[in-house]
């Protein structure tokens, strides 16, 4: 991890921090239900109590998301959606709120377009990096590079089957904070959070990960207790597009109210 | 230029290949390629996977000679490596005999699958019932309808069949939805995937246990004829069918090897499944390879008669013997396939899978563009399936079946024609 580099988001996890909480991380698909809507319900996330977004890329092949969010980013492709529509909604959103926003996507998007140029465009939008959920850094020198050259984060995931070397490889490939898979799983509400969740941080921490934040399955603002008395983060998606889908960005403000207990 | 291609290992096939996976599934791909590097060191294993071969599938499989559709193609000979033989009705039961004796080692006690024409889906189901497994296969609701009989076929085994309604409802999307299940059943479950392609170890894994077809092949025919063959034919889907025989002559520089991607309706009308001839690399279900994508990098959906063959990418090893020049890949449309699936009802008696007719529809072409010259060369054909899965595409392709009463020959109305004609 290079010190001078300013992340973004690991910024806004230490400021909810110091206010003695964890960070809450909302998930969004791109340009659902379509352009300007989805930008005002980020920015609705966003002023209700979120401190990082999260803007989901829509993608053909979306192995590790459920029933929920495919539905959502399938519609979104439908429609004739195009990647240079995301860059416009992560400067959008960070312009109105200046908020660390961080999109999500499948590498293969990032492939096609070419790492180096994927990172250029995303930092000119002034995006604060990428979670790359089928990326491991084995597999990541051309993302290692590109994000190192325009100062992005870049988020890896540590499992609940990631052994103390993987962790570390983890660790020490991610900046800004690792994400820790909370359940073994794809996206989707769950009733409970397991233990495991916590296991998955302390794992991580132990090797050498500064922030982990926890994401899959947390739907409630019980969820977000438990999980931020020891993560550094707590991360919601499908909670908040089923939100998005039933009552608009209204509904995410309201649901984002809930889950950063301000409401 | 590489001389040597035999027994290549894992993870990257030059630039091809790896790991492009959710963290979470990594350790169960290093358990699976630990279990496997063990496994076909052990005489125990191997003598357990060869005494399957021989006693349940049927192996060796016949190399048959096919004098009359040769000689309707060209000059060449051709032969046929019998994989239709096989138990279950295609190459796939080499596979997943293995990977079902690997589940074992690791101690799971649930296959899963992804299927496309069904047929890796009835290997499955079959190996399941023989291992005493539960088995749940995905397959493209696109793919349930047009292989409708493999689909009763796996629930006659026991098999549970999840219908895939996303994206394409193709092999693709069932392929999602099985690492979508595998993820969170990995601690019992072992995922059987299909084809070479995939993450690391599967590519070189899938491939291991197709070998036995090219080494079978290899011997027949110098047995057969007293010679290698100028060429090597078999249709590429994912391509394992194709990995397995082209195996046996990798190293013979005097072997051609052609591998056949399904052309569709022609490769410049887009609707097609030749990731190969497309050209484009990317990564999709754990593999860098040729990739039909957008220029997005969104997976364009594939198109092909045939179910086995219509998957958008291909094993990493496909793409880096194309780039080296050692195989030649090229398209063969639905209608080119079609008329050699014809030929060898006609001609040889033998029904091919629809997947297996793209090979024949090569070798066809091969032996045309040979012309007289041709005479003294020889050509193998995998002929990877039967098709009885296939009369109902067929049947509707050739337009046999009846719509209506007054297509229906009665007796009645037939006899005195025929009298007549007699
Ligand atoms: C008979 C037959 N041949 C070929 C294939 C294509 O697969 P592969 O390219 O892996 O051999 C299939 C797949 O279902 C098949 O059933």
């Amino acid at each position: 991890m290079t010190a001078v580099l300013q992340s973004k988001s690991a910024a806004a996890i230490d400021a909810a921090a110091a206010e003695g909480r964890a960070a809450f991380i909302g998930y969004l698909p791109a340009g659902y239900p379509d352009k300007e809507t989805s930008i005002q319900a980020a920015i609705a996330l966003i002023e209700n109590g979120a401190d990082i977004l999260e803007v989901g890329i829509p993608y053909s092949d979306p192995v590790m998301d459920g029933p929920v969010i495919q539905q959502a980013t399938t519609e979104v492709l439908a429609r004739g959606f195009r990647i240079s529509e995301v860059f416009e909604i992560v400067q959008a959103v960070t312009e109105a709120t200046g908020a660390a926003v961080l999109v999500m996507t499948y590498y293969n998007l990032i492939d096609r377009m070419g790492a180096e140029e994927f990172a250029r465009r995303l930092a000119a939008a002034g995006g604060a990096g990428a979670i790359t959920p089928d990326l491991i850094p084995d597999e990541a020198e051309d993302w290692l590079a590109a994000t190192d050259k325009y100062g992005l984060d870049r988020i890896f995931l540590s499992a609940p089957t990631s052994g103390p070397e993987r962790a570390q490889m983890v660790a020490e490939a991610s900046r800004g904070f690792v994400y820790g898979v909370s359940i073994m799983g794809v996206t989707g509400t769950r009733d409970s959070v397991s233990d495991v969740a916590e296991q998955v941080v302390e794992a991580s921490k132990a090797a050498g990960a500064r922030r982990v934040c926890v994401g899959l399955g947390v739907s409630a603002r019980s969820h977000v207790e438990e999980i931020g008395s020891y993560a550094d983060g707590v991360i919601v998606g499908t909670a908040l597009v089923a939100a998005l889908r039933d009552g608009g960005p209204e509904a995410v403000g309201e649901l984002a109210r809930q889950l950063s207990g301000k409401s | 230029m590489n001389t040597h291609y035999r027994d290549a290992a894992g993870p990257y096939f030059g630039d091809y290949g790896g790991r492009w996976m959710p963290e979470s599934l990594v350790a169960a791909l290093d358990e699976v390629a630990d279990t496997f590097a063990k496994a076909k060191a052990d005489p125990e294993f191997t003598d357990e996977y060869f005494r399957l071969c021989r006693e349940y599938t049927g192996r060796p499989s016949l190399l048959t000679e096919a004098k009359r559709f040769a000689s309707e193609a060209g000059h060449a000979r051709i032969f046929l490596k019998r994989e239709d033989l096989n138990h279950t009705g295609s190459h796939k039961i080499n596979n997943v005999l293995g990977q079902a004796l690997i589940a074992r080692r690791l101690g799971k006690t649930r296959l899963i699958a992804e299927t496309g024409a069904g047929q890796h889906g009835v290997a499955t189901a079959t190996a399941a019932a023989l291992f005493g497994m539960d088995c749940v296969v995905y397959m493209g609701s696109a793919d349930t309808r047009r292989q409708a009989l493999n689909v009763a076929r796996m629930q006659l085994l026991g098999a549970e069949v999840i219908a895939v309604d996303h994206g394409a409802q193709t092999l693709k999307d069932a392929i999602n939805e099985a690492l979508r299940d595998w993820v969170a059943s990995v601690e019992t479950t072992h995922y059987v995937l299909g084809t070479v392609a995939g993450p690391h170890p599967f590519p070189e894994m899938v491939r291991w246990f197709h070998q036995i077809i090219g080494e079978e092949a290899r011997e027949q025919i110098l047995t057969q004829t007293g010679r290698l063959p100028d060429a090597v034919a078999a249709c590429v889907g994912g391509g394992s069918n194709a990995i397995g025989i082209f195996h046996g002559f990798l190293d013979d520089p005097g072997v051609e090897l052609f591998g056949y991607e399904a052309g569709g309706d022609g490769v410049e009308t887009g609707r097609h499944a030749s990731a190969i001839t497309l050209g484009r690399s990317g990564v999709l279900h754990g593999a860098r390879s040729y990739l039909m994508q957008d220029e997005d990098g969104q997976t364009v959906d594939s198109h092909s008669i045939s179910a086995g063959l219509d998957y958008p990418s291909v094993g990493p090893q496909h793409a880096y013997l194309n780039d080296q020049g050692r195989v030649t890949y090229q398209p063969v449309t639905d209608a080119d396939c079609m008329s050699a699936f014809e030929s060898l009802c006609r001609t040889e008696g033998i029904i091919p899978a629809i997947e297996s007719a793209h090979a024949l529809a090569g070798a066809a072409r091969l032996s045309a563009e040979w012309g007289p010259e041709g005479a003294e060369k020889v050509i193998i054909v995998n002929l990877s399936g039967r098709g009885d899965k296939d009369v109902a595409t067929a049947a509707e392709w050739f337009d046999l079946l009846p719509d209506q009463e007054s297509d229906i020959e009665t007796a009645d109305a037939a006899a005195p024609e025929v009298g007549v004609q007699a």
